[in-house]
Formats: structure tokens, sequence, C-alpha cells
């Protein structure tokens, strides 16, 4: 178990039980070229092209990149500049919908008699990221950097931000297949070992998982581990630690201590990019909190916010805000015409707090220490960066924040922590960066 | 306009005020007891020690021209810890003058709420101290209104001075039958408090807990009477409440422990060897001072960092 965290209310009884609902073709899909960490696609395609649903429409554009899909079929009226729910902007193809479903044949594959290289290609075409966030290229996570070696491969199913319900959903209904992705991973990388890594909040998907790996074709083992309900459980390094009590040195990856982490639907978009040749067009996402319907969807690639809203009957009042992605680390949006991206997890809407419109001064209660999972300073930083002192606040580790959002959440003074520890860690980017 | 709001877009409920009334909450038990020994004199002492200090902070805020504060109900806390560690019979214009200076000259001038270095309270004690040393050092034994008072002294004068007196059992000194400041005599009631600021964890055990132990294991090794130092003087009203004020103290575990124990050795010292009987007072605002000194050293180690 790691040090720090919070205990929150998980409030995935709203959409726990709603089962995956397959959202209708949009009117209109925005692909962003850039919807992953590296350098952003090439386009290849042009305005006034006719696309079919799986269409390449951007190469990846080197090794840190990846490939991107047209997710319907129709007609493309522009390649712009838009905006992105992260407040960039990034190059998009914007592609209406003209009625027809054109999809490629599927390619079925026996992955079991491919070489680890030609999954790492699969992969790589088939245009997947991690799912959870950050959108890190699947490829290149699975090419192990020489001289390293993987010893572990762990998926995690801790889905620790309140309200979604997504992952969940997907590993009740899709159990096998994300257990087999698992298996693929496990191959490609050649490692033995594996551990799912579920919150206590989602035990009765215990009975599923061991029912599901009596299908297991290779030598894998995979373990289930339960953890506690805690905020960020999920956090990549922190799962490592809960999982196999190794700390992932500062500034490393988790190869470092042997370990691969994998979000489930990251785990799924690879089963059946391998197995049935479909690139990652559609993810699924919670719609909840104030609202009147609250889904879990399959929603593909590009579909405007303002659409899901419309079909979940959500209406945004005053008082209330959208949120895309979960409460602690997601991102508030004003402008509805936003798409959905591989990473995007959720639309929330919540209700605007009235304690946090102004903030007061430090009283150094500590509190904001005991729950940062880095161990950091969270006080005494705010200090220096409210002042812009970048200096300090380098010396202090900020850029060792994860932005999980524990140290503004628990805050008395409700001081944007986070908020100050990103412009922070921004400026010092910038100012290595000129030397 | 609607603004975009930054994550995390939840928060925990608790805040600066709901803090500070759960420690005022914590203190009226140990106030009820020092009227109900002190008399009605007691609460006239900490009427006029918070109205002065919460006076003193609005004033000090429309002299600094920042947003009056109020609300945060720092003052009012401040007010009470400052009437709670003075003794039963001060004239009331000292009660005002002094919560002035805590709050106007330790707490305001240093920069307000978080930046002060002192504890207002203490450091409020120590100016009148200087001040008025007869009237700061003149006790009276619980009941003397009723009984025609005549001056008494506290447990720990009588140990030090040496004197012939009897001194107060421990039953009596445990639920706060003795002379003393108003607030520091209850220990009982103190704990009450004190039990119910850790189960709400506004307080951690580790200033009190080590502050307390120091003074028992300094007492056991210098042959003293362990039970009589922790009762006696204002160990448990500072240890709980005073040392651990938030902005005072270090903010890590570790340096927590590191000011309990600084603390508890410079109050035996002062104890056995200084000029005053008691020494509470003193060693936390002389650990007020090592505060950044231990904050700088006592940082954790970060998640991935060398061990």
């Amino acid at each position: 178990m790691f040090k720090g965290g919070v205990h929150l209310k998980d409030f995935k009884e709203i959409s726990k039980n709603e089962n995956i609902e397959g959202f209708p073709y949009p009117k209109k899909v925005v692909i962003p070229l850039s919807q992953h960490t590296g350098l952003p696609a090439k386009p290849v395609v042009k305005k006034g092209d006719i696309v079919s649903e799986g269409q390449v429409i951007g190469e990846a554009n080197g090794f840190i990149s990846s490939f991107i899909h047209s997710s319907i079929s129709g007609k493309i009226t522009g390649i712009e500049n838009c905006l992105l729910p992260s407040g960039k902007k990034s190059l998009s193809v914007i592609i209406e919908n003209n009625g027809e479903i054109k999809k490629n044949s599927p390619i079925y594959r026996d992955w079991l008699n491919l070489k680890p290289e030609e999954i790492i290609n699969i992969v790589r075409e088939a245009g997947i990221v991690g799912m959870g966030g950050a959108a890190f290229p699947t490829a290149v996570k699975l090419s192990i950097p020489p001289g390293k070696k993987a010893e572990i491969v762990l998926l995690n199913g801790c889905e620790c931000e309140p309200y979604l319900t997504c992952d969940y959903r997907v590993l009740k209904e899709s159990t096998f297949d994300v257990v087999e992705g698992l298996e693929i991973i496990c191959k490609t990388v050649s490692v033995n070992k594996a551990c799912i890594g579920i919150e206590k909040n989602k035990i009765d998907l215990l009975p599923l998982l061991k029912k599901s790996f009596e299908n297991i074709k290779t030598d894998l083992k995979i373990d289930v581990k339960v953890l506690p309900e805690k905020y960020p459980q999920g956090s990549e390094k922190h799962l490592i630690k809960s999982i196999t009590k190794r700390e992932v040195p500062s500034g490393g990856l988790p190869i470092d201590v042997g370990c691969i982490v994998f979000n489930i639907q990251t785990a799924l978009a690879i089963k059946k990019a391998v197995c049935e040749g479909q690139p990652l067009i559609e993810r699924v996402l919670t719609v909840s909190g104030f609202i009147e319907k609250p889904k879990n969807l399959r929603v593909k690639i590009g579909t405007l916010i303002s659409e899901i809203l419309e079909y979940c009957t959500g209406k945004i009042e005053n008082g209330k805000k959208c949120i895309i992605g979960g409460p602690m680390m997601g991102i508030n949006i004003i402008d509805k015409e936003l798409p959905v991206m591989k990473g995007t997890s959720g639309i929330l809407i919540l209700p605007e707090e009235k304690l946090t419109q102004t903030y007061q001064p430090c009283i150094r209660c500590g509190k904001c220490i005991e729950v940062c999972p880095m161990r950091i300073v969270p006080a005494e930083i705010s200090r220096y960066a409210e002042v812009e002192n970048w200096k300090v606040c380098n010396q202090l580790n900020v850029g060792d924040c994860i932005e999980c959002g524990c140290c503004s959440y628990i805050c008395p003074a409700k001081r944007p922590l986070v908020e100050w520890f990103k412009w922070a860690k921004a400026e010092i980017k910038k100012q290595i960066a000129s030397g | 306009m609607e603004k975009i709001r930054w994550a995390p877009h939840i928060h925990s409920k608790e805040t600066i005020s709901t803090i500070m009334l759960s420690v005022i909450i914590a203190l009226i038990p140990a106030g009820i007891v020092s009227v109900y020994f002190f008399g009605f004199y007691a609460l006239k002492i900490i009427i006029v020690s918070i109205t002065s200090c919460v006076l003193s902070e609005i004033l000090a805020q429309f002299v600094f021209r920042k947003k009056i504060k109020i609300y945060d109900l720092s003052a009012i806390v401040t007010g009470i810890l400052f009437a709670f560690v003075l003794p039963p019979k001060i004239p009331l214009f000292m009660v005002a003058l002094g919560g002035f200076l805590s709050i106007f000259l330790v707490k305001e001038l240093f920069g307000g709420i978080g930046f002060n270095i002192f504890n207002p309270a203490l450091a409020g004690r120590a100016i009148l101290l200087a001040s008025f040393p007869v009237e700061m050092t003149e006790f009276y034994p619980p009941f003397y209104y009723k009984i025609d008072g005549i001056t008494c002294a506290t447990p720990l004068v009588i140990i030090k001075e040496k004197m012939s007196l009897s001194l107060p059992t421990l039953y009596q000194m445990f639920i706060g039958q003795r002379a003393g400041c108003l607030g520091e005599t209850s220990v009982l009631c103190l704990l009450i408090g004190a039990t119910f600021l850790l189960l709400r964890r506004i307080i951690s055990w580790h200033i009190p807990i080590s502050y307390i132990l120091t003074v028992a294991l300094l007492s056991f090794i210098f042959k003293q009477n362990i039970l009589f130092h922790i009762l006696a003087g204002g160990l448990i009203l500072g240890a709980f409440f005073m040392a651990t004020d938030y902005v005072t103290s270090p903010l890590t575990n570790k340096g927590k422990i590191i000011f309990g124990i600084g603390c508890g050795l410079i109050t035996f010292l002062i104890r056995m060897k200084g000029g005053y009987p008691e020494g509470v007072c003193y060693a936390i605002l002389f650990m007020n001072i090592l505060t950044p000194l231990i904050d700088k050293y006592s940082l954790p180690r970060k998640f991935g960092g060398k061990r």
C-alpha cells in the first residue's frame, strides 16, 4: 500500500448498473490529429475526400506518435485547427456523416502464430494509445528498450476517480476479451506473470475474472489483487507500489522496476486490433453526475460532447459545470462543441462549489503533506509558486507532482495547489528549454 | 460569464473556519470549569480577551487595507487561548492590551493568519509577564471569591520556592482544583477537548505525546514525581492546544516529534533550573523560532527518491 491519498465518496452507484450502450452514429465528427503523447499525426486525406469507417486519415509522425483513423464513413468537410478539451489547439479532420456505413472487412488473425514485432506493428497501425488518460502510444510501451526487462504486466482496473464506471463495465461485459488482450500483451513482451488490480468496490468482478482465466492458452499466470478504495490507487506508480511494493524511481519509468501497466480498455483495443483487425475508433465513456439519464456509452472518437449531452438529456443549469474526465483530474469545459478523444473517460455534470471561489493563506496544517502520494511538500511549494519563485519550487521537487489533486481536495484554505504546480512545472520546463 | 474551474472539481468540506470552530468547541469544557472555580470574573476575562482580539484583527486588517477576515474565527481562538493563560484576577485593561498585542503585533504585523512566527496567545502572555510581573504572577485558590480571597501559590511555585505549603492532591490537580491560570488547571476538561480534536483529526498526536513523554521521561531520570509534572502548570494546555498551533509548528510528522521533544526539554529545564517556576510558555515560543529550521531538515523522502 502506498502512503498518502484520500478517501472519496465514489458516486459509482449512479451509473454502475447501466449496461454499455452503443451511441448512434454521430452527424459529424471532429478528429484531432494530436490525441496522444508525442508528435501529431500527419494528415493523409484532404478536404472533399470520401472516407470509410476505419480508414487511416493520419499517419504516425515518428516513433512516439500514433495513427489516426476515421470513425465514421462520410465526407471530409475541412481540416482545421480546433480547440481540444485541454485548451490547446490541434489540427483536426472534420467529417460529415453521409448516412452510409462503409467498413473495411475484419481481418481475423490467430495471435498465437504472430511474432512480437508483428503484434507491435498491428497495435501501432491500429492507432492504439493508453486509454486511461495520458494517451501514451501503446506500441512504444510494448517495445521494451534494450537493457531493460519486463517481469510483470499489470492491468489497471482501479478506476479510482469517483463517478467513472466505464472500465468497470468493460471489464464486466467483455471479461474474456480483456483477459485475452492481456495475454497478447504478455506474449508480446515475453512475460509470464500478470496481475489485475481492482479496487474493493469492484469485488463482484472477481468470480468473472477467475472464470476467464480458464481460457488462457499460454503459460501465463494471472493474479487478481483487490486493493483498498483509496484515491489515487489507479495512478500507475501507486498501482505498482501497491501490487509489487516497488517504487518507480523519481523521473523513471515503470519498466525501470520491471513493470508495464495497461488500462482495461487499452487491453480490449489490443485484442480487437490483433484478432479482428479493428483500429481504435471508439471507446466507452461514462456520462454521470447531475444528469437525467446517466449512461455508459460506446462512442465514436470525434463525437461532439454537445451531441452526447443531448442524448442523455443533460442540460447544464445555472450553478452546474461540465467536466471532461473524472472530478479529481478532469477538465472543466464551457464550449460543448469539443470532441471525444481516445483518452476521454467521462463526461460529468457537477455542481459549482461556492467554497473554492476564493482562497486563504496557507495555515500550515500539513494535511496536504499527509495526503500527497508522492510525498512532496505542497504547502511549502505553494508559498513559492504563489510568488513565482520557480527555482525553489524545482528544488522542492514540484517536478515529481503527478497532479492527482489530493492536496487541493483536502486543503482547508482551498488553495488552488495543483493549478499552481502545473504552472510551475510548465515554467520550469520553459526555463530548461531556454537553457 | 462562466469561469473555467481547475481540477480537482470536488473538495473536502473542511475549511479554516470549521477547524477553528472545532478548536473553540474543544476549549468550552475547560472554560466552563474555569468559571466554576474562579468565578464570574473569569468569564469577564474571557469575554474581554475575545472582544479585544476580534476588534484588533478588524482594526489591523482595516489599517493594512486587507479584506476583513474575521469569519475565519482564528481571532476568537486566540482570544480564548490568551484568556486561558492569564491569572484569575488580572485587571481587565491588561487583558484588553494583551489581546491587542497578541493580534496586532504578533499576528497581523507579521502578515496575518499563516505568517506569524510566534504563537499569538503565548507571545501576548510573555509580553504581559515582562510588563506587569506582579499582576501576572498573583494566583488565587479555587473559590477564592467565596472565601474572601488571599493569594495562593501555584503547585509549581510551591515546589520551586520549597514552600512549606501543602500541595493539592493529584486528583485535585486532575480535575482542576488548584491555583493557576484560568484555563490550564482542569486537565480532565482539557483532555476531553483534546480527544475531540484528535478524533476529528484537527490535531495529530505527534506534538502533544512527544512533548508530554519527554517531560515524563526527564522527571523519571531526575527523580521527580512524574504525574505531578504532567498535571502541574500549563503542560496539558500547552501540549494539546498551543504547541499544536498549525502556523507556528512544523509541517511534517517527523518535524512535529522533534518539536515536541524540544518543547519538553526546555520546559523541564526551566522548571528545574530557570528563574520562573513554569516553562511551557517560553519553551513553545523558543521552539516556534526553530520551526523553519526543523521544517528544512525534516522533509519526507519523496516517492521514488533515494533511501
